[in-house]
């Protein structure tokens, strides 16, 4: 697991990818962490994210807490239709900034302050 | 820093590693790297921890719960390292096999965690089970860990609400729903505008912990389809939610779906009240399947007759032994459970009056379970609502013991509001009891209106617009030759047998729909009604269709648009009933002027004004609620007039005076068609006559003083 990190308009773009489950969950994390808290506001691009478990969804809120803690963001680009299905029924897609594209993310991102 | 040194294994089996476990609380709980397993057995000797990777047929693991491991009669143990979301847990208990004595143990079958807070094995509704497997029913771990953000219970006070009784599947289950997972509860989630707009605060939710729409399923032999135990009224399991009714059941997350939902209910206002189902479980009898509490401690769960065998007051095989102290805590932790992790506002009790029967099946004066219930703290502010009634013929419909908290359903308001609706005479005196809050049943034991809830429909019986168009229940789909469902529907055709072409027919019973929501709706006590009911569902006479997976169940938002004219009444009339605090009140009318007004808060009236006509052969019924009485003179009201014609004639009312200064506005007639028919509250005419006023065949009004 590795995750590409980018800067685009100012705005740290993090590249997550692979099946995110209860076993790797935690890798995940502890990659995302770091981005977050040093960058505040973050967007995912979660396109190669091919399955989200329980345990996924819950790194996600996680991750969406630490940067509001920092007054930060979190916004999510490229998921599956089913991960979003499922994030929208269980009601974490509630937290996230979604965008279409990861220039939509940040547009979305910067209307919100 | 992890300071707590007691979360490290000291045992280990088959390379599991383990530690004893705490007792407390029951079920299987998350604790830091592991997961602490604890369950209850009186009377079993032995007991095996069964552990499955999800899905798989074989057990990864049986773990045989050491001797030291057992702390009086609860088994509890805590394992590392599993992976959580992706384990399924079961019991092997070994004890008596001696049924006689009341014991049925059983080492070679699994057993469900009657604390298990996910199942699965029905994951998806529908899939056909695997019926060779040795495990149906699986206990999964959960993440108790829901964002709620700032929600809560609304305790929107209960004389406030207007109470929608919906099945989650049939809500959402007809293709004309247009929602994305038909059926689930993230379709509900998408029907939130259509509650919001019709004015309920309130939704019951017909029974949605784990059951099996499978059990007892058949093979209808006329049409060929599958018949369900559809409504879902034989738990399987208290504590989870059923999966089945999860867009997201096949990932597991039917807990995180289930509670999204309540959350956006409550972000607009609705409460959430569950239907339980206490008094029986799907174990059924002693010919059914081993679950759970048969073979994890059969003599302590169920209400056995002396020789061993299973009471049956439930009229579904058993009967949950629930003034038992180990049942009664479970009972008791459950709705803790329900009411603090997933915010439920409120629980109706089916066939409550088991709850207060003895381990015997005798009722009791003062019955542990509800006492319990009424005074405990974690549900201090839950509605508690009663079906004062069982199978087993004890009905305590208006003496459940109720401790200043319980309500009940109140089943004479259905009968009499029926009987009158459909022109019976003899039925106006009960009637001006049921508009009251039913003080005669109520009143004398220190309760009050909100003790009742009130209806005229529910999911057991004819849907609202059946009660207009059959004579008959018509249940042939059910497969019992007609035999099954009640024969006391106190309905009425109009004089056609089913669906007619005749314009005159349909009128009347559009019409006779109108004055049943009105009547709801201007009664003291919390008003409940069954989903469709406001757009004319129709279930073609069926009134039992508990077994129906189609269109006898669904609700068809076709007849959102076929039938506005009936939504658009029942949406004015809620709201006419939420603008006017002189209709909710939690204390009885007292039939006099308490506040200088110079009219009683309730006044009587029928054809002439201030003289009711109380004889048996009436069928007419007026009354006046003086506005300045509203919240017992707290707050400042509208007076309203409300007149019920009940006679196939139209008659001429002579009309009360309206208070000084002020005029009669009409905001109802059911005997005007449509748009004629209701006002949006505030927009009511003024009365060109203000001394009489002429009320068509079969219909009511509601006039307004300003």
């Amino acid at each position: 697991m590795n995750i590409a990190q980018t800067v685009i308009n100012g705005i740290a773009v993090a590249v997550v990818s692979g099946e995110i489950d209860g076993k790797t969950a935690p890798e995940v994390q502890s990659l995302l962490l770091p981005i977050v808290v040093e960058q505040k506001t973050v967007v995912l691009d979660m396109g190669n994210v091919t399955f989200m478990s329980s345990a996924g969804l819950r790194m996600l809120l996680l991750v969406y807490r630490h940067a509001t803690a920092e007054s930060g963001r979190v916004a999510l680009v490229g998921l599956s239709e089913q991960i979003r299905d499922t994030m929208s029924a269980t009601g974490f897609l509630d937290f996230f900034v979604i965008g279409g594209s990861v220039g939509e993310a940040i547009e979305n991102l910067k209307s919100i302050g | 820093m992890d300071t707590r040194i007691d979360f490290y294994p000291t045992h280990e089996h088959c390379g599991y590693k383990l530690r004893p476990g705490k007792p407390y609380p029951f079920g299987a709980s998350l604790v830091p790297g592991g997961v602490n397993f604890s369950i209850f057995s009186r009377d079993a000797t032995s007991c095996t921890l069964v552990l499955f990777e999800k899905h798989a047929a074989e057990p990864m693991v049986e773990i045989p719960f050491p001797k030291a491991f057992r702390i009086g009669n609860v088994y509890c143990m805590m394992v590392f390292g599993l992976d959580c979301e992706n384990i399924e847990y079961g019991y092997r208990m070994d004890g008596p096999r001696d049924p006689g004595a009341g014991h049925r143990f059983d080492s070679t079958k699994i057993l469900l965690d009657p604390y298990a807070k996910a199942i699965g094995g029905r994951d998806t509704w529908g899939a056909k089970p695997d019926w060779n497997d040795k495990f149906q029913y699986r206990g999964r771990l959960v993440f108790e860990d829901f964002d709620w953000e700032d929600d809560r219970a609304l305790e929107t006070p209960i004389e406030d609400l207007v109470i929608y009784e919906a099945h989650v599947r049939s809500f959402t289950r007809h293709p004309s729903s247009r929602v994305k997972f038909p059926g689930t509860f993230a379709a509900l989630v998408e029907k939130i505008p259509y509650l919001k707009k019709l004015g309920v605060n309130c939704v019951e939710l017909m029974p949605i912990y784990e059951f099996d729409e499978f059990e007892n399923s058949r093979t209808n032999p006329g049409s060929g389809e599958t018949m369900y135990n559809y409504w879902g009224y034989s738990t399987v399991a208290f504590f989870a939610p059923k999966s089945g009714y999860a867009a997201t059941g096949k990932f597991g997350m039917q807990v995180d779906e289930l509670k999204n939902l309540v959350k956006h209910l409550h972000r607009n206002g609705i409460e959430v009240i569950l239907d339980v189902v206490f008094n029986h479980t799907a174990e059924g009898n002693e010919r059914g399947p081993v679950i759970s509490f048969r073979g994890i401690d059969n003599k302590t769960y169920y209400m056995l007759t002396p020789d061993g065998y299973y009471f049956n007051f439930s009229g579904c095989g058993n009967t949950l032994n629930c003034n038992n102290p180990i049942v009664r805590s479970m009972v008791l932790d459950c709705l803790r459970y329900w009411a603090s992790e997933y915010h439920i506002d409120g629980f109706r009790f089916d066939l409550a009056a088991i709850l207060g029967r003895d381990p015997w099946g005798a009722p009791l004066p003062n019955p542990p379970l509800l006492e319990t219930l009424a005074f405990d703290p974690v549900l201090g502010k839950c509605k508690l609502i009663a079906e004062a009634w069982d199978a087993g013929g004890l009905n305590l419909l208006g003496s459940f013991p109720a401790y200043g908290r319980w309500a009940e359903w109140n089943g004479k308001f259905r009968d009499d509001a029926r009987r009158f609706l459909r022109g019976d005479t003899g039925m106006v005196g009960r009637l001006a009891q049921r508009i009251q809050g039913s003080p005669d049943l109520y009143e004398k034991s220190g309760r009050g209106p909100t003790d009742s809830i009130n209806f005229v429909t529910c999911h057991d019986g004819f849907s609202l617009y059946d009660l207009f168009v059959y004579n008959d229940k018509h249940n042939e789909a059910n497969g019992e030759n007609n035999n099954d469902g009640s024969n006391d529907n106190f309905s009425w055709n109009c004089g056609w047998e089913g669906d007619s072409d005749d314009p005159e027919v349909n009128r009347l019973r559009r019409r006779l729909v109108k004055n049943a929501a009105l009547l709801l709706m201007v009664s003291r006590g919390v008003p409940m009604f069954l989903m469709g009911d406001e757009v004319g569902r129709t279930q073609k006479g069926n009134n039992n269709a508990y077994c129906h997976d189609n269109e006898l169940n669904w609700m068809d938002w076709s007849l959102v648009e076929k039938n506005a004219e009936l939504l658009r009444f029942f949406r004015n009339m809620i709201a006419f009933r939420r603008a006017h605090p002189v209709f909710r009140s939690r204390t009885y009318f007292r039939n006099r002027d308490m506040v200088g007004s110079g009219i009683a808060d309730i006044s009587w009236h029928g054809t002439q004004k201030w003289n009711a006509d109380w004889s048996d052969g009436a069928r007419v019924i007026a009354f006046m609620l003086c506005g300045r009485h509203a919240k017992e003179g707290a707050v400042r009201d509208n007076t309203v007039y409300v007149a019920l014609n009940g006679h196939w004639d139209g008659l001429l009312f002579s009309l009360p005076a309206a208070p000084e200064g002020e005029s009669w506005h009409i905001f109802a007639n059911t005997g005007l068609d449509s748009p004629d028919d209701i006002c949006e509250p505030g927009g009511e005419k003024q009365l060109v006559n203000q001394g009489e006023y002429f009320i068509g065949p079969r219909s009511a009004v509601v006039l307004v003083a300003r």
